[in-house]
């Protein structure tokens, strides 16, 4: 009856038993993948809603870090003084730390909201709950490639050449992720039981962007202390990042690493608290 | 053959806190953690409800059963476990195969995407892949019958143009068990003439069907075997026919008089609480059969706890399908004034106005304050009364001896004019 018969007769006699979970920290990737359509259909429904509803559209992904840019420049580089390193212009180095960061705090705010705005399908069907913050920090990466754009206008308007480290940007940009996605598990969960968490998310990005160095530049920290913004997963992310696109600067190997190690750590814990809520998302939500 | 569905022991615990919302704010969360730090912690209040306790029953591959009980018999939870929304506290059930559930139709339809847009969203959720979206597509629009509008936002549908799309969808979905819960109760007449018609189809192609239904004629014509829960347990497992008769049975068992002699167990909070609710006749005598020409009251009793809100008796009417015939409240301007005391309430069901049948009253002491409904108390199905036609040819039905359609059977005010009239527009001539 239908094309996919080889498909369908292994599905219809799978045995699915439905019981009170006992391994809770088990991943069933298989599943995941199972649902991988689904999880493109959820990222491109808020992708598409996003920019539907809204006038300027997509123009909001990119006008966001060009205002912050721009105020940043202004206040820091023209009023308090900042210096970047090795010569490059301020706007520009802003910009370049901008980017990542602007990618992390909007799925901050768009994970923490990802199961319980989604609480109609939660009580409604089933499906791997994991998929929701997934789909939302996928969300955003939009919004992070029309600004590299800009970026790359901003190259041409100072005249500069990418240096080869430029290939290095995706690793960063997977640092990132993997932060987003630590970060992104514990705040979805949480707000489920707790919903103050979406009031602490502007708190917490302000915070946490000072915490980093996306307006200064890492060397403005005493030496003996980087092991300690290196514990900041975005330290790692922003410098990194940086330093891939600008060229510019000694790679700092040990708070990459640091951060790497941390974001791993987030994304691990994550993962353990969100399975052992998850179950009872549809009886609390 | 082999089993499609399994379940044994299956059980369900609800702390009763988690049917209030069960989120709690940070702030709850310290406070408790501070007193249990300091060992003031009033003992918590562990009180649970079992929503479903040791279900067991089997369906074959290629059955469609039916899931009948009344409101807070367990269906819907027995419905969410095997959906995999939420898990068993006990028991276990084994599903072959994939399954499908359709616990309300358009789950996850955005109003701002187009219909093309929803139908692939909305197949993807319910399971479906991209492919057999694709295979189907044609189908689902036809028979939603909204080819004219796919490229429109759904926010523009009229609400029965969303209905029947969202349905379209759930329809063709292709699992090996499908599970169906009163979606039928959506739609024009003849929309839901033609989702019986479908799902009676995918009965006949050899996939599982679960159907959970208040609609017992539904049931009957769709589902040779049914199950029959009351209480979390399983009560009666048959043909549907049996299964149908112990139902309607039990719920006229409950009778037509309730009372909560101990104030602490009466249904109601620190406002107000329940005393009793009654079925009474023209003189106040409590009845459980009255006759289609002669009025019915219901008598609501209640104590009211405080004067801070006005508080207004409400009561709704089912018929033995499941049918809410109508919802009403008592409108008269004192309640807006409230006093602290035992109040009486009846509520007059006119003569000549309901059918033929058993009813089913549920009771609701509401707050309602600029348009917004807060509830102290609601008992479903809280007392029941049967209706029989004397038979007399005084009632709508006049002489007729069949059961009669209809939610309800108003005897209406006809006006003649006996062979008077000149024919200027009649048709015949």
């Amino acid at each position: 009856m239908s094309v996919i018969v080889g498909d369908h007769t292994d599905a219809a006699q799978r045995i699915t038993r439905i019981q009170r979970s006992r391994r809770r920290f088990a991943i069933d990737l298989r599943e995941i993948w199972l649902y991988h359509e689904l999880l493109y259909f959820l990222i491109w429904r808020d992708i598409k809603v996003r920019y539907k509803q809204t006038a300027l559209g997509i123009g909001w992904a990119v006008l966001q870090p060009f205002v912050a840019m721009v105020l940043f420049s202004v206040v820091f580089g023209h009023l308090a003084k900042i210096h970047a390193d090795y010569g490059v212009p301020y706007p520009l180095f802003v910009f370049a730390g901008l980017l990542p960061w602007q990618y992390f705090s909007s799925s901050l705010s768009l994970s923490s909201l990802s199961v319980v705005g989604n609480s109609a399908l939660v009580t409604k069907v089933y499906f791997p709950r994991l998929l929701l913050p997934l789909a939302s920090i996928a969300v955003p990466v939009i919004d992070f490639l029309c600004s590299f754009a800009i970026l790359v206008g901003m190259f041409l308007w100072y005249g500069r050449a990418p240096h080869w480290h430029a290939i290095l940007i995706p690793v960063f940009l997977g640092m990132a992720l993997l932060t987003a996605l630590g970060v992104g598990l514990w705040l979805s969960a949480l707000n489920v039981r707790y919903r103050d968490v979406p009031y602490t998310i502007p708190f917490m990005t302000q915070i946490w962007l000072y915490a980093t160095p996306v307006i200064y530049p890492v060397s403005l920290v005493p030496e003996r202390f980087h092991w300690l913004i290196a514990l900041n997963p975005m330290t790692g992310v922003v410098d990194g990042f940086r330093w891939a696109v600008l060229g510019r600067g000694v790679p700092q190997y040990t708070v990459y690493g640091v951060s790497t190690a941390v974001g791993v750590m987030l994304v691990v814990s994550g993962l353990w608290y969100f399975r052992r809520v998850e179950r009872s998302f549809a009886d609390v939500i | 053959m082999s089993a499609a569905i399994q379940v044994r022991g299956l059980s369900k615990e609800y702390r009763i806190g988690q049917f209030r919302g069960g989120y709690q704010t940070l702030r709850e969360h310290l406070v408790e953690m501070g007193q249990r730090a300091v060992g003031r912690q009033r003992q918590r209040q562990s009180s649970t409800i079992w929503a479903l306790t040791g279900v067991d029953f089997d369906v074959e591959q290629g059955e469609v059963v039916g899931i009948v009980g009344r409101n807070g018999a367990g269906k819907t939870t027995l419905l969410r476990l095997l959906s995999r929304i939420t898990e068993p506290t006990l028991g276990y059930a084994d599903v072959r195969g994939r399954l499908g559930s359709l616990l309300e139709v358009g789950t996850g339809f955005h109003p701002e995407l187009s219909g093309r847009e929803n139908i692939f969203l909305n197949g993807a959720i319910l399971g479906m892949r991209r492919n057999e979206i694709n295979r189907r597509f044609d189908e689902i629009v036809e028979f939603a019958g909204v080819e004219r509008f796919l490229d429109t936002p759904v926010k523009r549908y009229s609400s029965g143009m969303y209905v029947r799309l969202a349905f379209s969808v759930a329809a063709h979905l292709e699992p090996e068990i499908l599970i169906v819960d009163e979606v039928l109760a959506v739609g024009d007449a003849e929309f839901q003439k033609r989702c019986l018609g479908k799902m009676e189809t995918i009965g006949s192609t050899g996939r599982t069907v679960l159907f959970v239904s208040h609609n017992m004629s539904a049931v009957a014509r769709l589902c040779p075997r049914s199950i029959l829960l009351d209480q979390g347990a399983v009560l009666l497992d048959g043909p549907t026919d049996d299964v149908i008769g112990r139902y309607l049975a039990g719920t006229s068992g409950s009778s037509a008089a309730r009372e909560w002699s101990d104030s602490s167990q009466a249904p109601g909070n620190a406002h107000a609480r329940l005393q009793s609710v009654r079925v009474i006749d023209e003189v106040g005598r409590t009845v459980d059969r009255v006759n289609t020409t002669d009025p019915v009251g219901v008598e609501i009793v209640f104590e009211m706890l405080d004067a801070e809100q006005p508080i207004v008796p409400m009561m709704s009417l089912f018929n033995a399908a499941g049918t809410l015939v109508f919802n009403a409240l008592d409108p008269d301007s004192r309640w807006a004034s409230p006093t602290v005391g035992i109040h009486r309430s009846r509520a007059w069901i006119p003569a000549d106005l309901l059918n033929e049948g058993e009813h089913i009253v549920s009771v609701f002491l509401n707050t309602i304050t600029a348009g917004r409904l807060d509830r102290h108390a609601a008992v479903p199905d809280a007392v029941s009364f049967l209706v029989a036609d004397s038979g007399d040819g005084r009632s709508a039905k006049g002489a007729m001896a069949q059961t009669w359609g209809g939610a309800v059977s108003p005897l209406l005010d006809w006006t003649h004019d006996f062979g008077s009239i000149e024919s200027e527009a009649g048709p015949h001539r």
